[in-house]
């Protein structure tokens, strides 16, 4: 399973060089560069060249590299594939992801351009983007299809179109499509992540769909404004009272360990395996806010 | 490559660069640039955009560049697209990182 940390993938669209060159120096996780949806159709080709430049000399450090693509169906998404893959991006998106064929269309241009730039096969991995009713009901099936997927994620604003009705501040539309995505990210052990919140200017509402999404079990929500990253992590930072826990179950275990006892036990509480992972997630989510 | 129309790419916005190809009857790539940092830096602009041109087989053309700001890797880009388009060819030459 990929462990990597995915709280905040912030999208940069791939024709402005200013957002391009200054993408290192915000706190996301991950930086998606877009060829798609933020790209007029006559400089996709421009956009594609500037990316491909970028990704070949800027050092984004620790930060994950994502594209997304066009339909790797079109000519224009197998340059996108070709491009993006000898520049070495981390991980390549696909948009509107409906079925599994579409995954596994996009992987075989993938492994091609590969082998053609002299890369092992897999090097290149990549994550879906869930956004209508019958990708949604398809979710379990696509998160499976492949070993290169990292995560899914859910695209509410073509589905929300495609469901005939529109986003609300709640979010009840959202619903199954959540559901349904968290679990088949988490039956094929890898990352769910949630949907932009498109309205920058409203904290208090993107918090408030942060707040839920994490209780749901989402790994993380793309960014389209770095003024988002920060609330973001502050809801994914653990409390000092759950990180002082995670710590406490820890030195139990070990102890227990040392002790080659069997049962574990703190404060008169059984600690089974779960407790131990969720924990373990404390832990690495602190470490990551730099507040342990 | 030859070329067989005017292309650009770029834009003027900030940290990005207007690249103009255009047809030359005389052999050679000749460059005409504006930047607010010519002085500094206009040989290294120049550099790249020749490299590039190299690069892709272009060996006439007539470039304008309007600099404002790129970086070299958005000089490459940006003259790469200009240079394709203007050779009508969309057979780009990625190459392994």
């Amino acid at each position: 399973m990929d462990e990597r940390l995915r709280r905040t993938m912030m999208f940069v669209p791939g024709n402005n060089p200013g957002m391009i060159k200054d993408a290192y120096i915000y706190k996301c996780d991950s930086i998606m560069f877009d060829l798609e949806d933020s790209v007029s159709y006559a400089e996709k080709d421009s956009a594609r060249d500037l990316v491909y430049q970028a990704l070949k000399t800027i050092n984004y450090g620790d930060k994950e590299t994502v594209v997304r693509i066009n339909d790797p169906r079109s000519q224009g998404g197998i340059n996108d594939i070709k491009a993006m893959v000898a520049a070495k991006v981390d991980v390549i998106r696909l948009p509107k992801t409906e079925t599994v064929d579409d995954i596994l269309v996009c992987q075989e241009e993938i492994a091609r351009a590969e082998k053609a730039y002299g890369y092992a096969e897999g090097t290149i991995r990549m994550m879906a983007a869930i956004e209508s009713a019958e990708g949604v009901l398809n979710a379990a099936a696509i998160a499976k299809c492949s070993k290169r997927l990292i995560g899914i994620a859910l695209g509410a604003e073509d589905y929300v179109t495609d469901m005939k009705t529109k986003r609300s501040p709640e979010g009840t539309e959202l619903f199954f499509a959540r559901s349904m995505i968290i679990h088949a990210a988490r039956a094929a052990k890898i990352a769910a992540i949630d949907t932009v919140y498109s309205d920058v200017n409203n904290e208090q509402g993107l918090i408030a769909e942060v707040t839920l999404i994490k209780q749901l079990g989402f790994d993380g929500k793309s960014v389209i404004n770095p003024r988002q990253i920060e609330p973001i992590i502050k809801i994914y930072t653990p409390t000092e009272k759950e990180i002082a826990h995670a710590q406490a179950v820890m030195v139990a275990i070990e102890e227990a360990h040392k002790k080659g006892s069997g049962v574990i036990a703190l404060k008169g509480k059984m600690i089974d395996r779960p407790i131990v992972m969720r924990a373990e997630r404390v832990l690495k989510l602190a470490k990551a806010s730099h507040v342990l | 490559m030859k070329v067989v129309k005017t292309g650009t790419s770029g834009t003027m916005e900030s940290s990005d660069i207007l690249v103009t190809v255009e047809e030359s009857k005389d052999k050679g790539i000749h460059i005409s640039l504006d930047s607010p940092v010519k002085k500094q830096f206009g040989s290294q602009i120049k550099s790249v955009v020749l490299e590039t041109a190299k690069k892709i087989g272009v060996e006439s053309a007539n470039i304008t560049i309007i600099d404002k700001g790129a970086l070299d890797c958005v000089i490459r880009a940006r003259t790469s697209t200009a240079l394709y388009r203007a050779c009508d060819s969309e057979d780009y030459k990625w190459e392994a990182k």
